[in-house]
């Protein structure tokens, strides 16, 4: 009797296996058209004419593909000086925060000194406190240095966020004692033994590291927006909103911009995939 | 025998040499200067400034709690408060979500699984400043996508981020679409971590699928859901971006939407109140804590350690 009826058991296994498999795809397909559909819709629109950006229903496809949207975005607003500015503003706080996050993370994780547990508390402790209640002496601080509306106001605070030290900390924890004991056995004074023993092997840390700070650094709004208020010195989400303020209607330009201000982390995503799914896990998990 | 060799010896196998302090001091010195001046005076100074009047050119004064008196008898901070506790809810939805395509996206032998991963995950390391304007444009009352859509399936319309009922709801529902591809990847990695045999033991016990995830899946991968929840709600906690370019300044349902992080950023930097700016920012700081303490109790009735 059970020899009989396995075969058959199979078959409808099978059966209800292939409609479930079905129903995934259509499920996820639907998904991921609700995900990306606000790129296509940024995308149509950025080539549409702003009469027909307007109009009520909407046209889905253009009528004719008016290209220089992309050209009269850079005529409304300073997109060379801004992208710049976020370039040069992400290079200074990612290489800042990969030189400071390191050095003080193989301190704690591979030295022993005193008040090493009390300092290591006051670091972590930062981690828990929401930003806000640091933006307003940091704006005193850099005003004091007289360093408003400048590239380094921008990277300054976020050069010493702990959160690079945490996610290296961990990384460098796991790695086996035997490593600094048998450098120092060869004579090798902790500085060696960082940088050229636990930093070479850190390199996935240290590339989540640099991949979730050169995020948070391209698209933070709120600390650029009160730091540097001349337009020479915006970044680029900070120079779309205020453009959103003065030519809110303008919906082809502003999605063109718009469109231009994500396409780098989104390109870099696409060939770096691997490595940004990696440091989305790395700090997500505790 | 000769003292070079000591943090070496046996001695020092189980308990490395406190002798490293002078290199600690040495390497740590620009760190530690950097996280006084940039983060633990910052948090002196705002509880400084929350207890202080004066303004930005004059300098202040400590002269009590008048500042704490009046933001928390005041009406734009409860409301405030309460917008951004409905916000963090609405956005949580996005769990669930996250648990379906991640469920969906384990199963094996699936094909497309990169690309489903990586348009899940586009939003993800988009600038929320650009894409809250496209959201912006696609709420839009009179000609935006989402009306039509709606008109075309029979449903009610609106002006999504022009009206006040709706404008909180109509941001939230980015903040999930924003932060699908975060919890995607977090519950992702809590699957991967369930072993094989586990699921295979019960489905040769007969369970089918809906058994085997209510049974083994769900209990297995309820630290990973509580991670995602806590960050989840941590995250909008903080919201400003999104409410700050889909709304702008003049628009009509701002007032009734205000995320408490709005508040902050209008009270320091628009009316220039830093004090008043800093007491919202340490209420924020004990509603963090409250309502992440709060998840972290209620966890014990829903969260399994293996």
């Amino acid at each position: 009797m059970p020899e009989r009826s396995r075969p058959g058991r199979g078959q409808d296994a099978r059966a209800g296996l292939r409609a479930g498999r079905v129903a995934t795809y259509l499920v996820l397909a639907v998904g991921a058209l609700l995900m990306v559909a606000p790129f296509l819709w940024q995308f149509l629109t950025s080539v549409k004419s702003l009469r027909e950006s307007t109009v009520a229903p909407p046209v889905i496809w253009p009528s004719a593909w008016h290209w220089e949207n992309y050209q009269r975005i850079f005529d409304v607003l300073p997109v060379e000086t801004m992208a710049v500015n976020s370039l040069l503003a992400l290079i200074l706080r990612v290489t800042g925060q990969l030189l400071i996050a390191s050095l003080a993370a193989f301190c704690f994780a591979r030295l022993r000194f005193p008040l090493q547990r009390a300092l290591l508390t006051l670091f972590l402790a930062t981690l828990m406190v929401p930003p806000q209640l640091f933006i307003i002496p940091q704006y005193e601080v850099i005003r004091d240095l007289n360093w408003l509306n400048t590239i380094q106001a921008l990277a300054l605070p976020g050069i010493f966020s702990s959160f690079g030290m945490f996610i290296l900390y961990q990384f460098m924890r796991s790695l086996p004692v035997e490593l600094d004991e048998a450098a120092r056995i060869d004579g090798a004074n902790p500085w060696q033994i960082y940088r050229r023993i636990i930093l070479p092997l850190c390199i996935p840390a240290l590339a989540a590291v640099t991949i979730m700070t050169s995020l948070f650094s391209w698209n933070d709004l709120l600390w650029p927006l009160v730091i540097n208020t001349d337009p020479s010195r915006m970044t680029l989400p900070v120079g779309l909103a205020t453009l959103q303020g003065a030519q809110g209607t303008d919906y082809p330009v502003l999605m063109a911009g718009s469109l231009l201000a994500i396409l780098p982390m989104v390109l870099i995503f696409v060939l770096l995939q691997k490595q940004f799914i990696q440091g989305i896990a790395m700090s997500g998990s505790k | 025998m000769t003292v070079a060799h000591t943090p070496g010896g046996p001695a020092a196998r189980s308990r490395r040499p406190s002798g490293d302090g002078r290199w600690a001091a040495i390497l740590l010195a620009v760190p530690v200067l950097g996280l006084v001046v940039f983060y633990l005076w910052p948090l002196i100074r705002t509880a400084i400034l929350s207890v202080s009047t004066g303004n930005p050119f004059l300098g202040y004064q400590i002269t009590g709690f008048d500042n704490w008196v009046q933001v928390l008898t005041g009406d734009e901070l409860p409301r405030a408060l309460l917008n951004t506790l409905v916000y963090a809810a609405v956005v949580l939805l996005g769990v669930p979500l996250a648990m379906i395509a991640a469920v969906l996206l384990h199963q094996r032998g699936l094909r497309f699984r990169g690309l489903f991963r990586v348009l899940y995950f586009l939003p993800v390391v988009t600038m929320p400043a650009a894409v809250a304007m496209v959201w912006r444009y696609i709420y839009n009352g009179d000609f935006g996508l989402l009306n039509e859509v709606l008109a075309t399936m029979g449903l009610p319309t609106t002006a999504w981020v022009a009206d006040p009922r709706t404008a909180l709801y109509a941001v939230a529902v980015v903040g999930i679409w924003m932060g699908l591809g975060t919890n995607l990847i977090i519950l992702a990695a809590g699957l991967e971590a369930i072993p094989d045999s586990v699921t295979e033991a019960a489905m040769l016990d007969g369970a089918g699928p809906v058994r085997r995830f209510a049974s083994i899946t769900a209990p297995l991968l309820s630290p990973s859901v509580f991670l995602v929840s806590v960050l989840s709600v941590i995250g909008s906690l903080q919201m400003f971006d999104l409410l700050f370019v889909m709304l702008g300044r003049t628009n009509p349902a701002l007032a009734d939407s205000k995320t408490i992080v709005y508040l902050f950023y209008e009270e320091a930097f628009v009316r220039s109140d830093r004090p008043l700016g800093a007491v919202i920012a340490l209420v924020t700081l004990v509603v963090t804590l409250i309502v992440t303490a709060i998840q972290f109790r209620l966890q014990r009735r829903w969260v399994h350690y293996a």
